[in-house]
């Protein structure tokens, strides 16, 4: 097995393209291989980290967590497309967490620039500090990045693995490698001689790799085609392990509660009446909170309601009125960033017409349908960990750390996410399932949230406020200058899952804000950070999921002020800045039929979002339903410059215009004495089948970079949503959820 | 106490206070985990079997109230050998992340049981119950006609 630091070191290259670049210095280093984390037993060869054979077939590896966004498949498709493997005679595993399977496209999302107006230096740039993440370590799913991450790698790694397999053919069958072909998992030779990949592993494991180039587009089988996805029928017949459903021998069930008073401790418990509940075995202090374990969940979840527990009081301010306040409070602070600052924003231009307006968005739960929830094991020098996550090497490593262990000596498995949308980058189902399973060696114990424990100690989209001032002239937007304050996921979340610091310009906090596609000649976009202390993180989409909301439904009250039609005045100065950006409009304007006119009792609104690389338009249109609104249909249009797999991507475009529909109608979670006011989905509800619109995608290619698909979806929803409410009631929706100031159809 | 339950056409004696949920009987004490927990409250049907082939919130549904034969989502199809409506999920491939589908998937096996030909009205009105946050339900609407028709041809 000697060979196979080498095949890593090749599968690691980052594509010659980067390194032409001119920014070839370091490749050495970061090219050096990251161990491959894949042991293979007697008969069995890994040719790289993704790609392992054996005398059963051919196993793929897709280290990325598949919470609905279809990455498994497509992910496989990589490997698949140049492995000359079909994806049904394969199988694909998440495999473990390795530094091997590092995320090599969140670093260049990093970079200070406006992603759509990148030069290709600037994009090798970005590609080449990928692999910092390698690195840093850092193996996620998030930010709409698993294809940009594998799009070249994958392809490669399959490449590489095809190549080896043909010269251990051609070496047992004393024929030249080039007069061998591939085809379903088998090297046919000219005379009709044909041996299987499972015949030829053990050789190709010998040898050194073979790179060769990547095979164009138009010679593809796989992708860009709609593929069958490799989770359909296990997910459709009840079959499909999520974290929740993991089952080991002797395996104990327990349920917690946590103070609801976020981020506070507690000052003590009495638990002797739920000991006292049948099939309790113990309630265990777990520093802010008490788990009970017991025989079956319910019953854990039941006795964990009737332990008696003294909090203590939360550290921000304890009413939904103060604490946006106190956010407010950040507009009197020097911004954290100015990212655009075009033009001279003081001055009104002659002869314009000067528009404010202040908007307010609430904190938002993630509400995955499947509670947060982890098990483990602890035997002393071993820890094992099971669950749905996003950050499988910051689990490990963090588990590690609560249970006094290397990380080494956890092994971590990855089950299908219920849900996801940024809830389960972090980790603190694992680190507390790893503290109660401390407490009970050598059994393994799950931990799983009550839907009210989840939706009231979740790590919230942050509530926002926008400051805009604005401009107009003969009909065109001349001004725009704005103001977001809210607090940072990402200062956050990089110090619970990282313990460091972030420092400088927090682009996320104004992403959407600062780089909307639009040429408007004066243009400036401030952010300014709140450090109220309520726990907040990613949430589909992030900073976009406001900054989206703000920005477009300025935008339309500008188009409205001016008598501009609000199609038209985007399409105007987007067509100046970005033409991908006018081509989503015009796709929505043309499969919308939009005329800007609408009979009484329609309303239609427009939204365009530039997000995670790609540009997304969405038309919808509400109806009056005697008295009460029903969002009727939705037309949506994105960019992605390379769909590989045109069916998937419409499947998170129309989810992710769902997920912020949801949100935009019913979502909010407030704060009263500390605690979370909202606990289920009676409270916290979203779309259902009878108040989902009737929804077209079209998905376009014509920019030049790939762009993400899990997110962008979602954050022009709601303001189309608010535009079209707009349109046909004539009162502008200024905050969120809509249910409070308009009659929602439920 | 001893209460003996017919799931999936099999018996099983289990040993368990009255008022557990049949939910939580599948999942941790019988080992049918297709069945999910979604709210605990019958707000997102995500729990959803079938007693008697009629579709039931096994949430709310306490162990000494089960009263009939229950029907899981294994218990209507297997990967190998899959129920029509099952097949229509994955023709249409509604699932996302599919934690909300076994749910889904038994509400509407019980509509087409009863209404062999449901228009979107029926639908809207038998499947608004079940909740799920990727958004699936355009596809889940057009495996429902699918299904519906193909049972029509057997």
């Amino acid at each position: 097995m000697a060979s196979i630091g080498k095949i890593a070191r090749r599968s690691f290259l980052i594509g010659s393209a980067a390194i032409v670049g001119g920014v070839a210095f370091g490749a050495y280093y970061v090219s050096r291989p990251a161990p491959n984390p894949l042991k293979p037993g007697a008969g069995e060869a890994a040719l790289n980290p993704f790609v392992l054979i054996d005398q059963q077939g051919v196993t793929l590896f897709a280290p990325r967590a598949e919470m609905g966004q279809g990455v498994k498949t497509t992910w496989a498709a990589l490997i698949a497309e140049e492995l000359d493997v079909e994806l049904d005679a394969v199988r694909v595993l998440h495999g473990p967490a390795a530094q091997a399977y590092y995320n090599s496209a969140f670093m260049a999302d990093m970079l200070p620039n406006r992603g759509y107006d990148v030069s290709d230096f600037q994009h090798s740039i970005g590609q080449v500090l990928g692999v910092l993440g390698k690195t840093l370590n850092l193996q996620g799913t998030g930010g709409s990045t698993s294809m940009k991450d594998g799009y070249s790698r994958m392809r490669q790694a399959g490449a590489t693995a095809r190549e080896t397999l043909k010269q251990a053919a051609a070496d047992r069958l004393g024929v030249a490698r080039d007069q061998l072909k591939t085809a379903n998992g088998r090297v046919q030779a000219p005379d009709g001689t044909s041996l299987s990949y499972s015949e030829l592993a053990a050789d190709a494991a010998k040898l050194d790799p073979i790179e060769v180039e990547l095979r164009p587009s138009s010679e593809w089988r796989l992708l860009g085609k709609n593929q069958p996805r490799v989770d359909m029928v296990a997910k459709s017949t009840g079959t499909a392990e999520f974290g929740i459903d993991v089952r080991q021998k002797g395996m104990k069930f327990a349920s917690l509660r946590r103070n609801p008073r976020l981020g506070a401790g507690m000052n003590g418990f009495d638990a002797e009446q739920a000991l006292t509940m049948p099939g309790v075995e113990k309630v265990v202090d777990m520093g802010d909170g008490i788990a009970v374990v017991a025989s079956n969940t319910w019953l854990a979840m039941q006795a964990a309601e009737m332990v008696d527990i003294d909090w203590q009081d939360a550290p921000y301010p304890p009413e939904t009125d103060q604490v946006f306040a106190k956010i407010a409070e950040a507009f009197d602070d020097e911004p954290n960033s100015t990212m655009r600052d075009d033009g001279d924003v003081d001055a009104l231009p002659d002869g314009a017409t000067e528009i404010t307006a202040e908007y307010q968005l609430p904190y938002l739960a993630h509400a995955t349908m499947e509670p947060m929830n982890a098990t483990a094991l602890f035997e002393g020098d071993k820890l094992t960990v099971w669950c749905g996550n996003q950050m499988p090497t910051f689990t490990q490593w963090k588990c590690a750390a609560e249970a006094g262990l290397e990380s080494e000596q956890v092994e971590l498995h990855t089950t299908y996410l219920g849900g996801g949308f940024g809830r389960r980058v972090e980790l603190d189902f694992s680190i507390l399932a790893t503290r109660l399973a401390k407490q009970m060696p050598g059994v393994p114990v799950q931990l799983t949230w009550s839907r009210e424990e989840d939706m009231r100690h979740d790590f919230y989209r942050p509530g926002a406020i926008a400051r805009m001032r604005g401009a107009i002239k003969d009909g065109a937007a001349v001004l725009m200058d704005g103001k977001v304050a809210a607090a940072s996921p990402v200062a956050q979340v990089m110090d619970r899952i990282a313990g460091l610091p972030a420092g400088g310009p927090d682009k996320v906090h104004v992403e959407g804000f600062f780089n909307p596609p639009y040429a408007i000649p004066n243009f400036r976009m401030s952010g300014h950070l709140s450090d109220i202390q309520i726990p907040v993180g990613f949430w589909r989409s992030v900073g976009n999921s406001f900054n989206g909301f703000f920005v477009e439904s300025f935008i339309d009250e500008m188009a409205h002020k001016a008598g501009t039609d609000p199609m038209e005045f985007r399409l105007a100065l987007a067509r100046k800045e970005w033409a991908p950006a006018a081509g989503v409009l015009d796709a929505v304007k043309q499969m919308s039929g939009w005329t800007g006119q609408t009979p009484d009792g329609v309303g239609r609104g427009v939204a365009m979002c530039y997000s995670f690389g790609t540009p997304v338009a969405e038309v919808i249109e509400v109806v009056d339903e005697d008295g009460s609104i029903r969002i009727n249909k939705a037309w949506i249009a994105c960019d992605m410059g390379l769909a590989l797999d045109p069916e998937t991507v419409k499947a998170q475009m129309f989810g992710g215009m769902a997920y912020g529909l949801s949100a935009a109608c019913f979502g909010e979670i407030t704060f009263a004495d500390g605690e979370v006011e909202q606990s289920n989905f009676p409270d916290y509800d979203a779309l259902r089948m009878h108040t989902m619109p009737q929804t077209e995608v079209q998905v376009l290619e014509t920019q030049k970079h790939m762009g993400g698909a899990g997110e962008p979806g979602t954050p022009p929803a709601a303001p189309a949503l608010a535009n079209a409410i707009f349109d046909l009631t004539g009162k502008r929706a200024r905050r969120l959820p809509l249910m409070h100031d308009f009659d929602i159809m439920v | 106490m001893s209460t003996t339950l017919r799931i999936n056409g099999k018996s099983h004696q289990v040993d368990l206070p009255d008022d557990v949920p049949l939910l939580w009987v599948l999942r941790d004490e019988v080992g049918l985990t297709g069945t999910k927990y979604g709210c605990g409250v019958a707000a997102c049907g995500a729990c959803t079997v079938h007693i008697d082939g009629v579709a039931v919130r096994s949430c709310q549904m306490s162990l000494d109230d089960v009263d009939g034969e229950v029907t899981t989502i294994e218990g209507i199809g297997k990967p190998g050998s899959m129920a029509v409506v099952q097949q229509a999920w994955v023709d249409h491939q509604v699932a996302q992340c599919g934690y909300c589908q076994s749910g889904q998937i038994m509400q509407a096996a019980s509509l087409l049981a009863e209404n062999p030909a449901p228009s979107d009205n029926d639908i809207d009105e038998a499947m608004q119950g079940n909740l799920c946050r990727c958004g699936t339900y355009p596809r889940i609407r057009a495996a429902v006609h699918t299904a519906a028709k193909k049972m029509q041809e057997v």
